[in-house]
């Protein structure tokens, strides 16, 4: 029953950051209606940039949310304008070529990582990394639960913009139907590169939350882009609360799998995840949780 | 008010309006009739800049709508109810009203505007939190009428009002048309219900392959031996 519990809260707690990162993707998915294959290495990149803030400058990873966030929102501004809407113009490419573009993005930030600072592992040692506290019999590693509480307010803080504010509802407008929130004067050019940023500054807040507990190489991405897709099919194409549950269940099932199954095969038990649902619940959670 | 000048159109390189000509005057009832494919949509597309014409101007007040992007058409003045209503179904009915009301006067005088619409259409009211995917087709087709109304327009262009709904709520959907000319809103109207709308308004053009082939008052129109034949039947 402990191992139970031990196991529960450490993959809600992931679960959590896994949220973070699947509603940026889902965002991105909804505006544009494609999936952004550079999603991990987006966070690769903020992390690089969490380490560098600690490394050299002493900023500990919680105020480096504060450098990270705004560089990858302007990275993502950056990507959107010149390299995928640009595609969009050219009507010999398919639209849906700015897929292979985000590929292609996510191979040259990767190399470039490696160019800079070599395909050695890095890490961010606090005085916290390693640091627990226990209710009861279950212990509760203290980076990952402030990381948690974090993204939970990242989470919180979307919604709110995403409900009730004009921009956000242009964003959500113009995932449902472009033409018609053209017509009501949204830019919807403006509002995919918004997006695209706003998806790139979320994925680098859990990229920097994971720092204090989690190792750096270059190729950190790909698995990571591979978790978002999952958590975005998980909870339905475009779905946010979807992508919360998508991010709980795929950190759920991840910490079961490396419990009860084995540590070698907790991205085995995402994937056959992703292929049970695929199979019985084809629009994800979506379909349950209606929004 | 209104001006389009002698424009061409494309989709590609398939032309599919020529030299179309007509005007709109303040607080008019203009009606565009003709059958399906004979560009009328495209013509209302082309006003709110969703298409661009190849050759030839659109005016309103002066200003020249052909150079402005799409999202620059509404904060005009002009508003666009589309073909098919095309609302935001996962938002609330509330929500869509709001999305019409994106931009100055129209952001600022958002809560009066709202209470107008509700009263113009109580359903809507009844209906606020409800997402607008699940409304009926009249009451879609209100929506997207009480969208357009939210942005103050000077001009509304209507596509198809009209289209599949019972003929009790199409009699409605026009009688709110000329309630909301009344207030001093321009009116286009695109329409294949060719026999109402030609009683309702003040002047028609008939759009044929991409032609304006004739124009008049209401009146003259369906009186026109060709209108007859072609539209109405008889």
């Amino acid at each position: 029953m402990e191992v139970f519990l031990q196991t529960l809260v450490a993959g809600i707690l992931k679960g959590g950051l896994y949220g973070l990162i699947g509603i940026g993707m889902t965002l991105i998915m909804g505006v544009m209606g494609i999936i952004n294959l550079a999603h991990g290495q987006l966070m690769m990149v903020g992390m690089y940039i969490t380490f560098v803030c600690f490394h050299y400058l002493g900023i500990d990873p919680y105020f480096a949310l504060l450098v990270s966030m705004p560089a990858l929102f302007l990275l993502g501004v950056a990507i959107q304008k010149y390299t995928l809407n640009p595609l969009i113009e050219v009507e010999s490419i398919l639209p849906e070529n700015q897929v292979l573009m985000t590929v292609g993005i996510g191979m040259v930030l990767t190399e470039v990582a490696r160019f800079i600072f070599s395909s050695d592992y890095k890490s961010v040692q606090t005085s916290y990394s390693s640091s627990s506290f226990f209710i009861g019999e279950i212990s509760f590693s203290l980076a990952l639960t402030i990381a948690f509480f974090i993204a939970v307010a990242f989470t919180l803080f979307m919604f709110w913009f995403l409900l009730r504010t004009d921009l956000g509802r242009s964003i959500r407008a113009t995932a449902q139907d472009k033409d018609a929130a053209l017509l009501m004067g949204v830019n919807a050019q403006r509002i995919t590169i918004l997006t695209f940023g706003i998806g790139s500054a979320l994925v680098a807040a859990a990229g920097t939350l994971l720092m204090p507990i989690y190792y750096l190489f270059p190729d950190i991405g790909g698995p990571f882009t591979r978790k978002a897709f999952v958590i975005t099919i998980l909870g339905g194409l475009g779905s946010t609360v979807g992508a919360i549950f998508g991010g709980l269940t795929l950190g759920l099932a991840e910490a079961f799998g490396a419990t009860y199954i084995g540590m070698a095969f907790d991205d085995m038990i995402g994937l056959v995840i992703f292929i049970l649902v695929l199979i019985f619940l084809p629009s994800g959670f979506k379909r349950i949780t209606k929004v | 008010m209104l001006e389009v000048k002698e424009i061409d159109v494309f989709y590609g390189d398939l032309q599919v309006l020529w030299d179309v000509t007509f005007e709109v005057r303040r607080r008019e009832i203009v009606v565009l009739i003709g059958a399906n494919g004979a560009g009328k949509s495209t013509t209302i597309r082309t006003i709110s800049s969703l298409l661009n014409p190849r050759r030839g101007t659109i005016l309103f007040q002066g200003e020249r709508l052909d150079l402005l992007p799409p999202h620059g058409i509404i904060e005009r003045g002009v508003v666009h109810v589309p073909e098919g209503r095309r609302l935001f179904s996962e938002m609330s009915v509330e929500e869509n009203l709001v999305m019409g009301s994106l931009y100055g006067e129209a952001k600022t005088k958002r809560r009066d505007t709202l209470r107008h619409v509700y009263e113009l259409f109580p359903r809507l009211l009844e209906r606020r939190k409800q997402m607008a995917g699940t409304l009926s087709g009249g009451e879609q087709q209100m929506l997207a009428i009480g969208r357009g109304l939210m942005s103050l327009p000077h001009l509304m262009m209507f596509d198809e009002p009209s289209l599949g709904l019972a003929p009790i709520l199409v009699q409605e959907i026009f009688g709110m048309i000329r309630r909301i000319n009344g207030e001093g809103v321009t009116i286009l109207l695109v329409e294949q219900n060719v026999h109402q709308t030609l009683a309702m308004c003040d002047r028609a053009y008939a759009l044929e392959n991409g032609r304006i082939v004739l124009s008049g008052t209401g009146e003259e129109l369906s009186a026109n031996e060709h209108v007859r034949e072609a539209y109405l039947g008889i």
